[in-house]
């Protein structure tokens, strides 16, 4: 067994936001500070169990003593830090930054992005209808999960997952430049012909339905999808010893999809493909 | 980590092109063998030369130098085709890029049948200009035409930085360089010391040339004073800013002052390694650096023992693929490391976490040139040249509707106006200033003076030494499109503000031009260039708007009911 941690107690850093003084431990963010303050900050490319991109931008705050804003999820905290969180600069920031993203990616399975756009009063169509979007087709290539890139934000959390963050099988990039930009296997191999290993981990990090299990695209497609009929069932795998937590997503009694928790110490919201895919047995009815 | 390879096997050229870059494979077959492992710098220099060789990046060359450096395939393609340069299709041996930038434009360029547009190649004083590659055994790049007007102030004094050129130095030769007062500048910062050198570079008050105007000596004592070791010197040599070349003249004509330079600016920040990070564009400075490298290294200039002094140092040349993004530090970095060129949040800065995560001093071409005069004269002589904001002398690039086009340098406070007349500008309807992420000024704001204090104060920026004339035949609504465009282009794709931004910000361009307007375009491209300052990551971003909003808001150009094209 390991020794037992001595290290000295971390420092608490105090700043102010909104006008309200916070005390944090050094090391935290300025959305650990905001959390903490009981405020609440749109984010899109941060994940609770990655290492912050700050790509997105929406979780912008304006810090006094800076010429830009600056990203919350990624900012550490100092002393005397001033931060407004709710400025004419910080929602205006935030408001373009959801009518960029709604005006060039389909955001309509990403809940979290159609509550910002409300929250901002976003609206996209000022841009016009011929504005340049990420419209594609739909890569169909295995029969465990799908990539739809026209509802790609460019995240990077999928990219992340796949590498030293969580599963380490590098089998995804982001590739291009600028608007060109998306993510991608080597020289676009369909995902066969790829590295990866079907963990799913990508499609449980991604918070725009761009990467779906096929079981609920086909659902979706035939229109039997429907969450209001879905239940969540908490279970252990049963296939190996070390105990992933499983959350059976089921509809009309068959499972549809699988997850496991964020928050729980095993898996930290991973599975390997026979826990995330691995479930047709259960309900064989030959 | 147990990665997969795939990909197709390489040709024989192809594998002996990259294996001339990462070295014979091991006994391990061709695959990793210890050893191989933490590498991943020679990812970039791997790929150009399996291009350089046949012509392209192909599907075995990227998969073995993907093998070779243990990087993941994805992540070798997502290098690859972040770089204009590095084709992923296969194509001729010889290739044609024609500049169809705001200089060349002006200049009539048009790109015939077969030839890849390209953004500002930095000849623009030899205006309209192109680069030739040839992929090969002997693969070379040609700067076209091959050669430029000559330095309109040669002969004359009270140059500083442009003084051997002037001259007429030999730009290949150690000797030359020494017979016009080269290596004096070291032989002095030996005598001063580490702390002696940076004192009187803080006294000099020089500020960086790159665009950012930050103090030199406050960088280099917070490198200094970095406890983390080793110490890294890069020298930002990836001058793509539209309208610029100041750089590629000094390294193609004057190559060991950035050796001297650099070694000075390595003994005074504690810095083993330095790195020349130069595009790709430019073949003759690659060739000019590398003969001084050498020269320097066989006179025991460079090495483990500068000048006997006892201390060790040493340069090595980067070489970009097109990508004007790699001229923001971070991005820079990221691209020497082997990644894609996506600049990275600061803070932390690089003088705590730069290049391979180390403290460094980032320092551009002019701004090193400038230190060698310091050190000569003291900080506190050469703070008497300039103004009390703006000490010595700057660099102006100037292109465009101009008689003599070329590289000038003036003190600190001369006046726009005096520098148009003596490049012989034409009466001009607008000047460019800073270059594309600088500003649009009018003809009645000529009376500027040059410097940093003043731009600042007027809304403008000297940003790289831009100066591009528009005469009243020019197309500045052509010339505003050209600037989103490149933006557009050049956007490392990496933040929703720029990466999308600059595609609006075009767009709705496209519309006031074309009159088939939306009726908020205005609007819009305000709050596009607020969102794009205010939430990019890095300087591209922040300044994508610069030049289309002055503009619009100088030259009412693109305006409904505004002036005519």
């Amino acid at each position: 067994m390991s020794a037992v941690s001595v290290s000295a107690p971390k420092k608490v850093v105090e700043l102010t936001v909104d006008g309200k003084a916070v005390r944090v431990t050094d090391g935290a963010t300025i959305l650990d500070a905001c959390k903490r303050a009981g405020i609440e900050t749109p984010t899109l490319c941060y994940g609770d169990t990655l290492t912050p991109v700050n790509v997105c931008r929406v979780c912008v705050v304006e810090l006094e003593g800076s010429r830009t804003l600056v990203p919350s999820c990624s900012r550490k905290v100092e002393d005397g830090m001033v931060v407004s969180t709710d400025s004419e600069r910080v929602r205006t920031s935030r408001r373009l930054v959801m009518e960029l993203l709604d005006s060039s990616v389909d955001l309509s399975l990403a809940p979290d992005a159609q509550r910002y756009l409300a929250d901002y009063d976003a609206k996209p169509e000022r841009f016009g209808p011929d504005a340049a979007t990420v419209a594609q087709e739909v890569k169909v290539d295995n029969d465990l999960y799908v990539r739809d890139y026209s509802k790609c934000i460019l995240c990077y959390r999928c990219v992340e997952a796949c590498g030293v963050d969580h599963q380490n099988t590098f089998a995804i990039h982001v590739a291009g430049r600028g608007f060109g930009a998306h993510i991608s296997t080597e020289l676009d191999v369909p995902l066969p012909d790829s590295a990866c290993v079907y963990c799913g981990n990508c499609i449980a990090v991604c918070p725009t339905g761009a990467l779906m299990f096929k079981s609920e695209h086909d659902m979706r497609a035939d229109g039997s999808w429907d969450e209001s009929r879905q239940e969540v069932v908490q279970t252990v795998c049963s296939f190996c010893g070390v105990g992933c937590n499983l959350e059976l997503h089921v509809q009309d009694g068959d499972i549809v999809t699988v997850s496991s928790p964020d928050d729980h110490d095993v898996t930290r919201g991973n599975l390997c493909v026979k826990g995330r895919f691995g479930f047709q047995y259960v309900q064989s009815r030959g | 980590m147990d990665l997969r390879f795939p990909l197709a096997e390489p040709t024989e050229a192809e594998r002996a092109a990259i294996d001339a870059v990462v070295g014979a494979p091991g006994n391990g077959n061709g695959r990793v063998v210890r050893g191989d492992r933490h590498r991943r710098h020679l990812l970039l220099p791997s790929l150009r030369a399996a291009q350089r060789r046949v012509g392209w990046v192909s599907e075995g060359a990227l998969g073995y130098a993907s093998r070779r450096l243990d990087v993941p395939p994805a992540d070798t393609y997502g290098v690859a085709s972040f770089y204009a340069l590095l084709a992923l299709d296969e194509r001729p041996a010889e290739v044609l890029h024609v500049c169809t930038d705001l200089a060349c434009a002006l200049a009539g360029a048009e790109v015939p049948d077969g030839a890849h547009p390209s953004p500002c190649l930095g000849l623009c004083e030899r205006a309209p200009a192109s680069l030739r590659t040839v992929a090969g055994e002997a693969p070379r790049e040609i700067q076209l035409p091959e050669t430029g007007p000559p330095l309109p102030q040669a002969g004359e004094d009270g140059l500083r930085l442009l003084r051997r050129i002037g001259a007429g130095l030999d730009p290949t030769s150690l000797d030359d360089y020494r017979a016009h007062g080269g290596y004096a500048s070291l032989t002095r910062a030996l005598e001063l010391g580490p702390e002696g050198v940076r004192r009187e570079v803080s006294e000099s008050k020089l500020l960086g040339r790159g665009g950012a105007a930050f103090p030199t000596g406050t960088k280099w004592e917070a490198v200094a004073r970095q406890e983390a070791s080793p110490h890294y010197l890069v020298c930002n040599a990836d001058e793509s800013e539209p309208g610029t070349f100041k750089d590629r003249v000094l390294m193609e004509s004057d190559p060991f002052a950035l050796v001297e330079a650099m070694t000075i600016a390595a003994y005074a920040t504690g810095c083993e390694r330095g790195f020349v990070y130069v595009r790709a564009e430019y073949p003759l400075a690659h060739e000019r650096l590398e003969g001084a490298f050498a020269q320097a290294r066989a006179a025991g200039l460079l090495g483990d023992d500068v000048a006997g002094a006892g201390f060790a140092f040493d340069i090595e040349l980067r070489i970009g693929a097109g990508a004007y993004v790699c001229g923001e530090e971070t991005a820079l970095f990221q691209s020497i490391e082997g990644y894609r060129g996506e600049p990275r949040n600061k803070p932390p800065f690089p003088v705590e976490v730069g290049l391979f995560g180390r403290p460094t001093v980032v320092n551009n071409v002019e701004t090193l040139f400038n230190v060698l005069d310091v050190v000569a004269e003291g900080g506190a002589a050469y703070a008497r040249t300039g103004t009390e904001g703006s000490t010595g002398t700057r660099l102006f690039c100037l292109s465009g509707h101009v008689e003599r086009p070329g590289l000038y340098e003036v003190p600190f406070g001369t006046t726009l106006r005096a520098l148009l007349d003596r490049a012989g500008a034409r009466p001009a309807k607008a000047v460019l200033l800073g270059g594309a992420a600088g500003s649009f000024l009018r003809p009645d704001q000529l009376d500027l003076e040059l410097t940093f204090e003043a731009a600042r104060a007027a809304g403008a920026t000297l940003g790289s030494g831009v100066v591009i004339v528009y005469d009243e035949s020019a197309d500045l609504v052509a010339a505003v499109l050209r600037i989103a465009e490149f933006f557009r282009d050049e956007s490392c794709g990496q933040c929703v503000p720029c990466r999308v931004g600059t595609v609006r910000q075009e767009e709705a361009l496209h519309r006031l031009a074309s009159g088939a307007t939306l009726g908020n375009e205005l609007e819009t491209l305000q709050d596009l260039a607020q969102v794009m300052r205010d939430a990019s990551i890095c300087g591209l971003g922040q300044t994508a708007a610069n030049a289309v909003q002055s503009a619009i808001s100088n030259l009412d150009v693109l305006v409904p009911g505004g002036a005519a094209p």
